[in-house]
């Protein structure tokens, strides 16, 4: 990416994140994915009564290219992961993926061959968001809580020094089954 | 009417001008929330009797009822020194995948003991699968005034059909 990159970590950086946090949080654009049923609700966020314009979103991207988030809305078929994948690999960074649904999260009540058990099989998902379909106000509620993400992202030396101690974090991460022995 | 053709545009944007003088109909919805309906499907909550026993018995019922398999419930034997509820049997483990459940209400309606309900709450999104995985100490109602946190010996009569028996007695 850009200068950013290059900062030294300290006070001048830490602006630079806010600055840039601030700015990416309120211009993301979607990359509308609808699969399913989750689309109308998606739609339907969009329209006048939930408005999604007023976090800056208002224009939902059909190109990939002109896009920062992509909101997986609906079950994803088997067929349609590599597709799905494509898109993903053609939106340009920094780009973030609201799993909507539980269709879309885990596979919800389709547990068979055909669906794709969860699309963080295919992509990485920043918020996965429970419902079946979610109404307009919980899309709005993962929406909002992605705009924290985006605020608080690292750059450069930052970004470097999460990754690691998330790296450090997940190694040390006992298995499910003893984390339910701890209690 | 030819003469009057290029009033056409002028009247189209009549009904622009129009909703200028109209109320938006937007919610603002992180800032005021509108309240769902009464019976709306939420969240979960597994119910206590008015000592504060659970009401759940762990007979899985919901776990089978479950079209998503979202569920899963490991019911433990009630003892007299232990006590989670009245009766034989309470349920030991009680989870909902929330990526899962498609909150259609079925195990509501399969619950026998109406342990479990559903709640009009719905802000459920995270960022990580397993977050999603509540487990009994979040599904568990709050304890209200009275109650006390089980195990407990029953409170409320000598065995569990007087405790079955005080919703039945007050209408």
């Amino acid at each position: 990416m850009g200068i950013e990159e290059k900062l030294p970590s300290g006070f001048a950086l830490t602006t630079v994140e806010q600055m840039a946090g601030w700015a990416r949080k309120n211009s993301v654009w979607p990359a509308t994915f609808g699969l399913a049923c989750c689309a109308i609700e998606l739609m339907s966020t969009g329209g006048p009564t939930h408005d999604l314009a007023r976090f800056g979103m208002e224009r939902a991207s059909a190109s990939p290219r002109q896009a920062d988030l992509m909101i997986v809305a609906g079950r994803l078929s088997q067929k349609m992961a590599p597709v799905l994948r494509q898109i993903y690999d053609q939106m340009a960074e920094p780009k973030w993926v609201i799993s909507m649904g539980v269709c879309a999260s885990t596979g919800g009540m389709f547990n068979n061959y055909a669906i794709v058990q969860g699309v963080d099989h295919v992509v990485p998902v920043d918020i996965y968001l429970p419902g079946c379909p979610p109404r307009p106000e919980m899309l709005i509620d993962a929406i909002v809580k992605l705009h924290d993400k985006i605020q608080n992202m690292k750059f450069g030396a930052h970004r470097e020094k999460q990754v690691q101690e998330l790296e450090l974090q997940a190694l040390r991460t006992l298995p499910l089954i003893d984390q339910g022995m701890q209690k | 009417m030819p003469k009057f053709e290029w009033l056409n545009p002028v009247k189209g944007f009549g009904v622009t001008f129009h909703h200028i003088f109209k109320k938006p109909i937007t919610v603002n919805y992180p800032e005021e929330k509108r309240p769902t309906a009464p019976r709306f499907h939420g969240r979960h909550q597994l119910n206590r009797w008015p000592d504060g026993l659970e009401k759940c018995i762990g007979c899985e019922l919901c776990a089978w009822a479950c079209p998503a398999d979202a569920i899963f419930v490991e019911g433990g034997d009630n003892t007299d020194e232990e006590r989670y509820s009245p009766g034989e049997r309470y349920g030991r483990t009680y989870q909902i995948n929330y990526l899962r459940c498609i909150l259609c209400g079925l195990c509501i309606e399969a619950c026998p003991t109406r342990a479990l309900t559903m709640t009009n709450e719905y802000e459920l999104a995270d960022t990580t699968r397993e977050s999603l995985i509540y487990t009994k100490e979040m599904l568990l109602a709050p304890l209200m005034a009275g109650m006390e946190q089980p195990p407990h010996p029953m409170r409320l009569g000598e065995t569990e059909e007087d405790y079955y028996r005080l919703g039945r007695d007050n209408g």
